[in-house]
């Protein structure tokens, strides 16, 4: 069977590449394109490690097929910093200790960003249900949702 | 290298013929969160995989005379942001948005947790109470069957061969009428039910008109509790009548035991759910709102 031949914006840039039909994105990300922010925790969906947003999703990079992308906007953790200049959240996660080991930390520097644009002023309760679906098994739950308020806290202040 | 094929079909028609096609070993792609698992542990080893997310509808909601059709494969969370489906069915809508973490809500359609068939599907129960239509197209045309009779037992559908989920339709809405679904689990998010109810209540007055239970997790398919709803109908939802109804869910149990749920705890809970979920329900309808599990 041939490879397919896919077209796609990540992170803002044209990105072609040519796949099997069962592959899945994180695999083509990660394997094809380079793109290995995104991590492969459980495989199954559960985990939230290689969370990336498809055409304004958030989804689980390893439950989409690469083939599926066809035309779509994919934005990994790689495009979450302006160059050298971090991101808020990913400021926060660094400044208050919100990581140990860092495999969970770019699936969950992407969902929180997601729920942030959807919810610029979430309440701690928003903010741990949003995130179920991101396991991290350092346990350091409580330092993840505290950095994700005051990312919150402070992207509003910098909107006024 | 890889012998699967992948197509993306645009219409109907041409989706039912790669399937009819396929002799069996073609399955459908809606969001993909049960039918990759399932590729990726063995359990799945399809020849044709068929994407039927670029069918126009079988991807969104639309609305005539009060009636809302759900394409079979528009994500979960496409159905939370619908104001209009929100408002009409708070219970199925919750119910749904149960269904996994926020990134499988991204994929995971109602018409892939029907088919997916699993006797504790968050989605059905509700569906099942709301009165919900399943659109099915297939080689030998279109068919419409009440969502209580879609599923034959776990993992097992009535579908025949070729045949393809289209759309779910939910009736027009009565005025005075609210719905609520309430599931048990053992934490407070990304599990399985061990019970799961959808209550669907019309109400005059204070007085129950017209209400639909559906039960899940506690047999082999979900049921449609017909005797705990004629308990409702007449009633002010007193403790008499809730208790009533309330045993009829329990009667109506056949479950088993596992590692989340004893028989006698999930027949018990049954009738616990019931109660808490027609009382969600009226209040609804009294535009007081719920948050539901949240």
């Amino acid at each position: 069977m041939a490879k397919i031949h896919v077209n796609t914006t990540i992170n803002g840039a044209p990105t072609e590449f040519l796949c099997d039909a069962n592959q899945t994105l994180l695999d083509v990300l990660r394997d094809s394109l380079g793109l290995t922010g995104s991590k492969e925790g459980c495989g199954s969906g559960d985990c939230g490690a290689c969370s990336v947003m498809v055409d304004g999703r958030l989804v689980c990079s390893c439950l989409v097929l690469a083939v599926e992308t066809q035309g779509a906007k994919i934005d990994t953790i790689e495009g979450m910093a302006g160059g050298d200049t971090l991101h808020p959240l990913q400021k926060k996660f660094i400044e208050l200790a919100a990581l140990q080991c860092g495999i969970c930390t770019p699936g969950f520097l992407v969902a929180s960003k997601a729920l942030l644009e959807k919810n610029p002023n979430p309440t701690e309760t928003e903010v741990r249900y949003w995130l179920a679906g991101n396991l991290c098994r350092c346990t350091g739950y409580d330092k993840i949702v505290t950095a994700v308020l005051e990312a919150a806290a402070e992207m509003r202040e910098g909107a006024r | 290298m890889s012998d699967i094929q992948y197509h993306a079909p645009k219409t109907i028609k041409e989706a039912v013929k790669l399937l009819a096609a396929s002799k069996g070993k073609g399955r459908i792609l809606a969001g993909g969160t049960d039918l990759l698992v399932q590729m990726k542990s063995g359990a799945a080893a399809p020849g044709i995989i068929i994407d039927v997310k670029k069918i126009p509808e079988m991807i969104g909601v639309s609305e005539k005379k009060g009636a809302f059709t759900i394409g079979a494969a528009t994500p979960a969370a496409a159905l939370g942001e619908h104001k209009k489906l929100r408002k009409a069915w708070p219970g199925v809508v919750e119910a749904v948005n149960l269904i996994g973490s926020t990134q499988v809500q991204g994929r995971a359609s109602a018409g892939g947790n029907l088919c997916n068939a699993s006797p504790a599907a968050d989605s059905v129960p509700a569906l099942v109470s709301a009165g919900c239509v399943v659109n099915i197209a297939g080689p030998k045309g279109k068919r419409s069957v009440p969502v209580e009779k879609f599923n034959a037992g776990p993992g097992k559908t009535t579908l025949k061969p070729g045949e393809i989920v289209v759309s779910l339709t939910l009736p027009a809405r009565p005025k005075k009428a609210s719905d609520a679904y309430l599931r048990l689990i053992p934490r407070t998010e990304m599990d399985i039910a061990v019970v799961g109810v959808g209550v669907s209540l019309t109400m005059k007055g204070d007085t129950v008109a017209d209400a639909r239970v559906g039960l899940g997790a506690v047999a082999p398919t979900v049921l449609l509790v017909e005797k705990a709803a004629k308990a409702l109908v007449g009633s002010k939802l007193d403790e008499a009548a809730l208790d009533a109804a309330a045993a009829a869910c329990s009667a109506a149990c056949k479950p088993i035991d596992d590692k989340r749920g004893t028989i006698k705890y999930r027949t018990k809970i049954a009738g616990v759910l019931l109660k808490r979920a027609a009382l969600i329900a009226r209040d609804r309808v009294n535009g007081i709102e719920h948050r539901g599990h949240r």
